[in-house]
């Protein structure tokens, strides 16, 4: 018997009983349309995490300076300036692992534009800290190695910056006053957005660090840097960048074994792997209890099947005493039951897509439909159709043909 | 000598709880080809036991059974399911039509079970449905075909696949008396082409159609006549 014939026969079944095949594939629809949703609202939230990695940077190190002891108090990590430009240039150069570094101060200051004022953080810097965020200018141009070399009076804006200077106008070229010295604006930033710690990474200003350390920050060192942020060539490499560095900075600051180092180094990468665990966890709860409906769906289909086999005892009767063999009589009620769960699969699969699609704009939740899920779930669905028509197909094909024939 | 059918000392013993029926007791009758025989017999003489071992759907206790020259006695499930297919032809009391599904393909059945061609498929069951006089109602749902219609249909689909015999279980109970003479012209015209037919039924004059009697009692037969 040819397939074609035996899916003939299948649906045939199915279309006479319209209202009972479509309440018995509600059940699989609802768990796959489920699976499906979960899914595509999982990744979105896995796909959010990602991209918050990539905006910080996932091989990233943080070098800070230590705390410094003075007069038997001791300030926090980065109260002393341990740290200086000389040491970062060190890092670049003796370090293989590590791509770039950059060095930042990081003081608050009173910005003045006009009658406008605004309380921000001023970062001095050099341009390899754009390079390593990843964080290109909106409008103007970045900060150039020139700018650092000769401390120009120049800063780079963050959104917030902008808007609360100046409004919907544009701040490129305009002088604003920091500390009551004038900086030419030179580029406004992109919109970066929250980090993960929930700091609004628009509102700030950058400028070279040459030109902090000598207006902005008052220091003990004339070329004292606050935290480093150090990009490690790929993400495998982020440990033995750290490593590097500490050897190179305990060599740098005559740190022997017992003494206390006078920097640490943290890298975000963990923080952020916490994060998207969780989230895993999350979608894999929420995968777990749509596929308890499945399985309730499956059962409903195993229960559906089993009164068709009841019912129509005379035509399987009908059938073997015509011809038809075990394996045919299986495999119809197997098609059947398979058909059942697929076309539930397909359904569902187009439902859980439009509920993601809804979820996603209402709640403007990103949500992200793979492949991969929808692969996942034709098969799972096709699998409960085999797994819970297999009983009553069999009951089916071993029936006794006269017994069948004389079935009223 | 060659026989389409032939049965030696067929015994079938039925076994519930710890009582034993014997519904045959030793029968051994053999039919030619081109033979048309009506079995006879009050209810309980055997006759559908007898009639179920040779369709093939029930295996005797004891005794041997060859049909068209195959010993079909340790056969299993399938190859007697092929059997059923390719050397019998099935004929109801109730039709036993699949309600829902067009006479032609109700026709079909046994074709699409013996593997043949969707093409060739149609053609014989339309040249069967012929044989029967139904032509121009192929496409008509049994629901919408009268009783002695239903039965035609019932023949189309047992001729279809050219078996050895056809088998016909009471193919008259469910009709009328104007329509059971219809459908009895019918199966003899059927013989007189040289198809081999064997018939149940406890009607004297439906019998009286056959060439050949035989009458069961008991198990056993106890006439046999030509």
């Amino acid at each position: 018997m040819d397939f074609y014939q035996t899916l003939k026969i299948a649906l045939r079944a199915l279309r006479t009983n319209k209202m009972r095949s479509f309440l018995t594939m509600l059940g699989i629809i609802i768990g796959i349309a489920a699976v499906i949703a979960m899914m595509a609202v999982g990744a979105g939230a896995r796909h959010v995490i990602s991209q918050q990695i990539a905006s910080i940077g996932s091989n990233i190190i943080l070098v800070l300076p230590g705390s410094t002891t003075s007069g038997g108090l001791r300030t926090g990590s980065g109260g002393a300036q341990t740290l200086t430009s000389d040491d970062v240039r060190a890092i670049m150069g003796e370090c293989p692992s590590v791509e770039m570094a950059a060095p930042t101060t990081r003081s608050s200051a009173l910005l003045v534009s006009g009658n406008m004022n605004w309380s921000t953080v001023v970062m001095g810097t050099t341009p390899e800290l754009f390079a390593i965020r990843e964080w290109g200018v909106a409008a103007g141009r970045s900060m150039e190695q020139q700018d650092v070399d000769s401390a120009a009076k120049v800063c780079l804006m963050g959104q917030t910056v902008a808007e609360n200077l100046f409004g919907s106008e544009d701040p490129v070229g305009k002088i604003i006053r920091i500390k009551k010295v004038p900086f030419t604006v030179i580029g406004l930033l992109d919109r970066k957005g929250q980090s993960p710690q929930g700091q609004d990474q628009d509102d700030a200003v950058f400028v070279p660090l040459r030109t902090a350390q000598r207006n902005l920050v008052r220091t003990q060192t004339p070329n004292s840097v606050g935290a480093v942020m150090v990009k490690a060539r790929n993400e495998a490499l982020l440990g033995k960048a750290e490593e590097e560095i500490q050897s190179l900075l305990n060599q740098r600051h005559r740190i022997t074994n017992g003494k206390e180092a006078d920097y640490s180094t943290r890298n975000l990468s963990e923080i952020l792997a916490v994060a998207e665990q969780s989230s895993r966890a999350m979608s894999l709860l929420l995968g777990a209890v749509a596929s308890i409906s499945l399985v309730v769906g499956g059962i409903g289909i195993m229960n559906i099947m089993l009164v068709s086999v009841t019912e129509r005892t005379r035509e399987i009767g009908i059938r073997m005493a015509i011809g038809a063999r075990k394996g045919d009589i299986l495999l119809q009620f197997l098609t059947e039951a398979v058909l059942l769960t697929m076309i539930g699969g397909v359904t569902g699969i187009v439902l859980g897509a439009a509920g993601a699609t809804v979820v996603s704009s209402i709640l403007s939740w990103p949500t992200l439909i793979s492949v991969e899920s929808i692969s996942i779930a034709f098969f799972f669905s096709a699998l409960v159709g085999i797994f819970f028509g297999f009983y009553p197909a069999r009951k089916a094909a071993s029936l006794n043909p006269i017994d069948a024939l004389r079935y009223e | 000598m060659n026989r389409v059918i032939e049965l030696s000392d067929i015994r079938r013993v039925f076994t519930m709880g710890d009582q034993q029926f014997a519904a045959l007791k030793g029968v051994s009758f053999s039919v030619s080809p081109g033979e048309f025989v009506a079995i006879m017999g009050a209810s309980g003489s055997g006759k559908s036991t007898c009639m179920n071992v040779l369709g093939c759907l029930d295996r005797p206790t004891s005794g041997s059974y060859l049909l068209d020259g195959v010993d079909v006695g340790g056969m299993d499930g399938d190859q007697l399911a092929e059997i059923r297919n390719r050397k019998l032809g099935f004929v109801f009391q109730g039709f036993n039509l699949l309600a829902r599904t067009p006479a032609v393909e109700n026709v079909e059945l046994p074709l699409i079970y013996a593997g043949v061609h969707p093409r060739d498929r149609r053609s014989r069951a339309m040249v069967a449905l012929e044989m029967v006089g139904l032509s121009g109602k192929e496409n008509n749902h049994p629901s919408q075909l009268s009783g002695g219609q239903q039965q035609r249909v019932a023949i189309a689909r047992a001729l279809v696949n050219q078996p050895a015999v056809i088998l016909a279980d009471e193919p008259t109970g469910n009709l009328d008396s104007s329509t059971s003479e219809e459908i009895m012209n019918l199966f003899t015209s059927l013989n007189r082409q040289g198809i081999t037919i064997i018939m149940v039924t406890h009607e004297a004059d439906v019998a009286a159609y056959a060439g050949r009697r035989m009458t069961f009692k008991d198990g056993l037969i106890i006439d046999d006549t030509n």
